[in-house]
């Protein structure tokens, strides 16, 4: 087992990861794949909390919970990628602005 | 030592792979990085002991969301370059923000909010089986209307998904059930007598033309 790593590594890792995240959806912000990208990495860092604290305080339910993201993520992703493409075929392009056809 | 070992060379290539992610010029190269973080992640998950969760990390995300953010970023035909515009204007706006973020989780850890729980686990984790069957046995029992909730949340997922994305296309030969089966013995058969000897090069008939 670990000697020196404790929790607050893998929650410093993680609130690393949550940061990256943010950042990267505000600097991406024209390209919706990147979004969904960056979405992931959010996702991701949540999932480390979560197995982190289960198995630093000897708890199985962070891994359900793990289990239930990652089932979110799938789904989320399979649905953003079906309207993206779907969008991309009636507007020619993945940018965020091109939606804007709710605009008056 | 060595999960400690471990467990930064993991961290640490799992945060490069989370930068290039947001900085790479081409999404493809995003993906790939996507792939490096998750490949990563799962070895973390390995080292904290959560092996099922690791290998379904690999699985499901490398095997399936990449997969499909791949195929995706390789069917859309766009100059992603355009997208890409305006990255260094945001930088400030971003670092701002990611300092922001960084200030107020530091300030959350620095007042103790991430520390002092009760460590009286819920569901404890029985050190007698694998990690698969401990998951299994508390899944299957406590979890069981979310799971079968996850299953719906997939079968959605699923249906959705194919609606959205269906379309029919001009000039696609598609099976019509009721055409075929109403095809009868005038169109489809006919009797012919071949001269003998006079070879199979030249066609003796021609099929019934069937008025409409």
């Amino acid at each position: 087992m670990f000697v020196n790593v404790t929790l607050t590594h893998f929650l410093t890792l993680s609130a690393l990861l949550m940061v990256l995240g943010v950042v990267g959806i505000v600097l991406n912000r024209k390209n919706v794949i990147v979004i969904l990208m960056c979405l992931e990495l959010m996702l991701l860092a949540v999932n480390i909390n979560f197995v982190a604290f289960s198995s630093f305080m000897n708890d199985i339910g962070g891994q359900i919970f793990t289990f239930f993201i990652l089932t979110v993520a799938a789904a989320e992703i399979a649905i953003g990628l079906a309207i993206l493409t779907l969008f991309f075929r009636n507007r020619g392009s993945v940018a965020v602005d091109s939606a804007d056809l709710m605009k008056g | 030592m060595l999960p400690d070992l471990l467990f930064f060379m993991f961290a640490s290539v799992l945060l490069l792979g989370g930068v290039g992610v947001v900085a790479a010029r081409n999404p493809m190269y995003c993906v790939l990085c996507l792939i490096l973080s998750f490949l990563n992640a799962a070895g973390l998950f390995m080292l904290l002991g959560a092996e099922f969760l690791s290998l379904l990390i690999i699985m499901v995300y490398v095997g399936a969301i990449a997969v499909m953010f791949l195929f995706v970023v390789m069917t859309v035909d766009i100059d992603f370059a355009v997208l890409k515009e305006g990255f260094a204007s945001y930088l400030p706006v971003g670092l701002l923000m990611a300092l922001v973020l960084a200030l107020e989780l530091g300030a959350a850890a620095w007042a103790g909010l991430f520390t002092g729980f009760s460590s009286t686990a819920s569901l404890p984790v029985d050190t007698s089986v694998t990690n698969i069957e401990a998951i299994g046995m508390v899944l299957f029992t406590n979890y069981i209307l979310p799971f079968q909730g996850a299953a719906l949340i997939l079968l959605i997922a699923m249906v959705g998904a194919i609606v959205l994305a269906h379309r029919t296309r001009d000039g696609v030969k598609r099976q019509d059930i009721t055409k075929q089966l109403q095809r009868g013995r005038k169109e489809g058969l006919v009797m012919t007598s071949p001269k003998s000897g006079a070879g199979v090069g030249k066609p003796h008939w021609q099929p019934n033309k069937v008025e409409k």
